[in-house]
């Protein structure tokens, strides 16, 4: 993965990149521009968008410390709340929509007992994206612009930094193993790879936080003291 | 894989090798040192048992010559889990064979992070190998206490069991199930019909 390479190369190789490309806010007819070209025109820090990419291309990645110096934390943060929405405003909504169609067979009250499930995981992941874009990232832009805030760091945030995937592979499961029969299974299967994606990309998104986000702000905070 | 930090004990004499892998993996995020134990004596074992540790980083060394070859095994008696050696002394392959991955003591961290998850993930595989059974009637009934809401102790008392046992039940119900918050298992009780929906919440 280099910055001269083609960007339509790139996201040949891995169509994951696609999501990761909108939410830095690059669109889609690149023609034949460069990483760096691409990320320059949309005012992104190209290490930046290099450093998710490796994330979601290569499994087990480990950034060095060289590429957590030059990307940019406020750009990683940005990216981060663009993420948030992207899983809320389409994601969510999408699989609300499939499980609702793919349960309408079902007597109701199997209906909404998993729909209950469903929207009870929602809530979970709305607070918990609500606290990293009220508290955490707001502390993560004045550190980067060299501020020190008394009484939070980034450690308080480490240490709750609870996992959202338990809920989520329980119904991956429950679709899977304990789906009534009545389901139709093209549905389901719809159903299925869209929670396996949001499963995957969450994962992406966590370790993303943890290896590469805490890491940096922890280098930042050495520096403002 | 979920991503809350996995918990690394490590056993090794040398105090500078412990350290200096509790502040890489410390560095890189996602793990979290619980504990560092100079030697795996009788004393300590509880400390390993306890320690609910996902991975046992251990120095072969801390076994005598003639043992070391089984020493992973002696570690896998007291804790399932993964168990990664980090040799320091001069060893034939026999002596680290058994473990799930080896750490060289001049490997940069990146390379000490990724062995640590390929261990982790190779011990996540084993486990999935026995899950094919059906919950068993004493299961089962666990599994409604718990959907109700009812506190291990609570169960325990209610089927004259020790808290422990119910520890186990519930593992062992997750492992079939696949299914590991409470609100799941409910799910889990209503659309099986093992409780009756007016009773749930």
């Amino acid at each position: 993965m280099r910055k001269n390479m083609k960007m339509a190369d790139l996201v040949g190789t891995d169509y994951r990149l696609l999501t990761v490309i909108y939410r830095l806010g690059m669109k889609l007819g690149f023609g034949e521009k460069t990483v760096e070209e691409t990320c320059r025109e949309s005012g992104v820090n190209c290490d930046t968008f290099l450093l998710v990419a490796n994330v979601y291309a290569t499994d087990g990645y480990v950034p060095s410390v060289e590429m957590m110096t030059a990307a940019s934390a406020i750009d990683l943060v940005r990216y981060l709340h663009a993420s948030h929405s992207y899983y809320l405003e389409h994601e969510f909504k999408d699989i609300d929509g499939l499980f609702k169609e793919l349960l309408a067979p079902c007597p109701p009250m199997q209906r909404e007992v998993i729909m209950h499930f469903f929207d009870g995981y929602r809530e979970e992941v709305e607070n918990h994206f609500a606290y990293e874009e009220n508290t955490v990232f707001p502390y993560v832009r004045s550190v980067a612009e060299g501020r020190k805030v008394d009484g939070y760091s980034i450690g308080t945030f480490e240490e709750n930094h609870n996992s959202i995937d338990e809920k989520l592979n329980d119904l991956r499961n429950i679709v899977m193993k304990y789906l009534p029969p009545v389901c139709d299974t093209v549905l389901a299967i719809r159903a299925l790879s869209r929670l396996c994606a949001l499963e995957a990309d969450l994962e992406k998104h966590t370790l993303i936080e943890n290896s590469i986000l805490i890491p940096m702000v922890n280098r930042m905070e050495e520096k403002c003291q | 894989m979920s991503v809350t930090k996995k918990k690394v004990l490590i056993i090794t004499p040398s105090r500078i090798i412990a350290r200096g892998l509790a502040s890489i993996l410390e560095e890189h995020g996602g793990f979290a040192v619980v504990a560092a134990l100079t030697d795996l004596s009788r004393e300590n074992e509880p400390v390993v048992r306890d320690s609910m540790a996902d991975i046992v980083i251990a120095d072969p060394v801390i076994f005598g010559y003639a043992s070391r070859s089984v020493g992973r095994n002696r570690i896998s008696d007291i804790t399932d889990a993964a168990v990664v050696a980090v040799p320091t002394v001069l060893h034939d392959d026999g002596a680290v064979k058994g473990y799930d991955d080896t750490i060289g003591i001049y490997d940069p961290p990146a390379t000490v992070v990724s062995r640590l998850r390929s261990a982790l993930s190779r011990t996540a595989g084993k486990d999935r190998d026995d899950s094919r059974e059906e919950l068993s009637s004493r299961e089962k009934e666990i599994l409604v206490c718990v959907a109700r809401g009812m506190l291990n102790k609570e169960i325990a008392d209610r089927f004259h069991i020790s808290i422990h046992t119910v520890i186990t039940h519930r593992k062992n119900i997750t492992r079939k199930t696949g299914i590991k918050t409470v609100a799941g298992l409910t799910v889990y009780a209503l659309l099986n019909n093992l409780i009756d929906p007016s009773v749930a919440e």
